[in-house]
């Protein structure tokens, strides 16, 4: 077939304008712009009568070194993954396996049950987890009679709080993880499962041996897209904080926003921004590199 | 296996099935708790015991919020917002999928390399110089400047790459004997073959947007202007320590999202499959 070259990129440069000039407008514009402001010592917004902002160099890092907020959001944000990722994903893997053992409509249903949260706006998840934990009258502080701890009001204290929202999160974010798994076991052919039942092979060897490493690709799509997610933590972080201690449980992106939006220290934020962006990108990067490297093997 | 391991097997398996069924709804307590509790009247809410159905069943917390305070303005909001990025995203992320996957053109591999590049940027950080734009373009507390930086939506562009991919190319070519034009192969063929694709991301891009927080959060400051997400988080006056008119307010703001998931199931699940890039 002959292909007429130059239409076929006018039409192209008609379909793809759109696309473009959303990208560069909201995309590449505002990333460049974060690079150039993070060497200033711009406010949030430059007042048209206002001192133009000066540039000062690799000033904002530099002084990032003996942030003492930095040094809590940065080690928060840490923890906070290591909280989340791993027993996230144990937790989702686990759960999945279970509803794969069901079938019909109970499979649906307990489906539903544990994805349900997933859908949720996180405010509606902060408001349900906040009533549930809420320190006079949650339902949960009878759980704490129960086992016999004392109540506490967990998103006042510094110690319960990351451990509180870490749990929230996995509760909310885990019916996605969930489905990736689902559909990791669904591809596992069943004549494997028969040969090993066949074999008196134990529940536990056959998970060990056939289901564990047929799913390892899914588990380690899953905990990237978790441990990219979760550095990026703001929303839960910030409900939660609300009449609480903010400055304690301060995460990467919450202290962006507290410096460019209460501080108004723009400039300082996108440093930042700046240094958050780089850790997402290197993770991004390595990830990427190391399933190259895994397919090859295979 | 001897009948005797095997009925082993079977009372094993049958505890497992019963665990996972009373973890699920041991799982979704906290939402039916959540319901429960906004349909009791607020001195019963706060009884130090547990009741898991109201004594007094009461819908007047529903009434209050959406008579008393500016829910309704901010469904309103939340609609045009989530209605209006829905449909920006799969028009211009469809005709740029159409274009990477089946035209040849020069420039095509640097777009190529700049989708993948917007899947690694993390957006959250780029909120300071998305504010400094939108005040800039004077689209603060507008349902223009909540929507523009909700469209950075690559995931949406593979997917329908990927989906128009698979199109066999004798349709194409087809087509094109029978000189349709290049709109026209979209048209009549790409489009009509994936509506199910398109039905499923559009579902997931409206809940998605209905459901964002940290943009919307920072582009309203006036109250009329939010979206129910930000709103009943934002201002608790209209509210106050009333824990079933709070709980009525979430009950609100979730429905709408929670009545697409139950609808749209299985389209829902499998948009969300093809999001992380596995085929569903």
């Amino acid at each position: 077939m002959i292909r007429n070259t130059k239409r076929e990129t006018l039409i192209a440069y008609i379909l793809i304008a759109p696309f473009v000039a959303i990208y560069a407008l909201i995309f590449v514009y505002p990333t460049i712009d974060m690079f150039r402001m993070s060497f200033t010592d711009s406010p949030l917004i430059v007042m048209p009568n206002g001192q133009p902002p000066e540039f000062v160099g690799l000033e904002n890092y530099t002084r990032l070194a003996s942030d003492r907020r930095f040094d809590t959001a940065f080690w928060n944000t840490a923890y906070f993954v290591l909280l989340t990722v791993i027993p996230g994903t144990i937790v989702a893997l686990g759960i999945a396996l279970g509803i794969s053992r069901l079938s019909g409509r109970l499979q649906a249903l307990v489906l539903a049950l544990f994805f349900l949260p997933y859908i949720l706006p996180v405010s509606v998840v902060y408001r349900v987890w906040d009533w549930t934990l809420n320190f006079q009258f949650g339902i949960a502080m009878h759980v704490f009679d129960m086992i016999g701890i004392d109540r506490v009001p967990v998103f006042k204290v510094t110690g319960w709080f990351m451990p509180a929202v870490a749990l929230v999160t996995i509760w909310w974010t885990a019916g996605f993880s969930i489905l990736l798994f689902l559909a990791g076991i669904r591809a596992i052919p069943q004549e494997i499962y028969e040969a090993a039942s066949l074999d008196n092979a134990t529940r536990w060897t056959t998970f060990r041996r056939v289901t564990w490493p047929l799913l390892w690709p899914v588990t380690a799509l899953v905990l990237t897209i978790q441990l990219i997610l979760q550095l990026k933590i703001f929303d839960q972080v910030y409900l939660f904080s609300t009449g609480g201690r903010p400055n304690d449980n301060l995460v990467l992106v919450y202290y962006v926003f507290q410096r460019a939006f209460q501080n108004d220290h723009g400039g300082r934020a996108a440093a930042i921004a700046v240094v958050l962006f780089l850790i997402v990108i290197v993770v991004s990067v390595l990830n990427f590199q190391l399933m190259r490297l895994a397919e090859k093997k295979q | 296996m001897n009948a005797d391991t095997a009925k082993r097997f079977n009372a094993a398996g049958a505890a497992i099935t019963v665990f996972t069924v009373f973890c699920a709804v041991v799982w979704a307590f906290p939402i039916y708790w959540g319901i429960v509790s906004s349909l009791k009247p607020e001195d019963e809410v706060v009884r130090p015991y547990i009741e898991l159905w109201p004594e007094n069943l009461t819908f007047q917390h529903y009434w209050f919020a959406l008579t008393e305070t500016q829910i309704g303005r901010w469904y309103i909001n939340s609609i045009a917002t989530a209605v209006g990025t829905t449909i920006l995203t799969i028009v211009t992320s469809l005709f740029a999928g159409y274009a990477i996957s089946q035209l040849r053109f020069p420039g095509r591999q640097p777009l190529y390399w700049l989708i993948l590049a917007s899947f690694m940027v993390p957006t959250q950080t780029l909120i300071i110089n998305h504010f400094v734009l939108i005040a800039d373009m004077g689209l603060l507390n507008t349902w223009a400047g909540i929507i523009l930086p909700q469209l950075i939506s690559p995931v949406v562009i593979i997917v329908y790459k990927q989906f128009f991919d698979q199109v066999p190319k004798d349709f194409r070519e087809a087509a094109v004997m029978d000189n349709a034009t290049e709109f026209g192969v979209l048209f009549k063929i790409y489009i009509p073959m994936n509506w199910g694709v398109t039905t499923a991301l559009s579902i997931v891009t409206f809940i998605w947007s209905w459901n964002a927080f940290l943009w919307p959060f920072l582009a309203v400051t006036k109250t009329e202007m939010m979206t129910i997400t930000v709103g009943i988080t934002q201002v608790t006056d209209a509210f106050g320590v009333y824990y079933a008119r709070q709980l009525a307010s979430a009950v609100l703001a979730g429905f709408p999202v929670a009545l697409a998931y139950l609808l749209f199931q299985r389209r829902v699940t499998q948009a969300i499959t093809l999001s992380a890039g596995i085929k569903g």
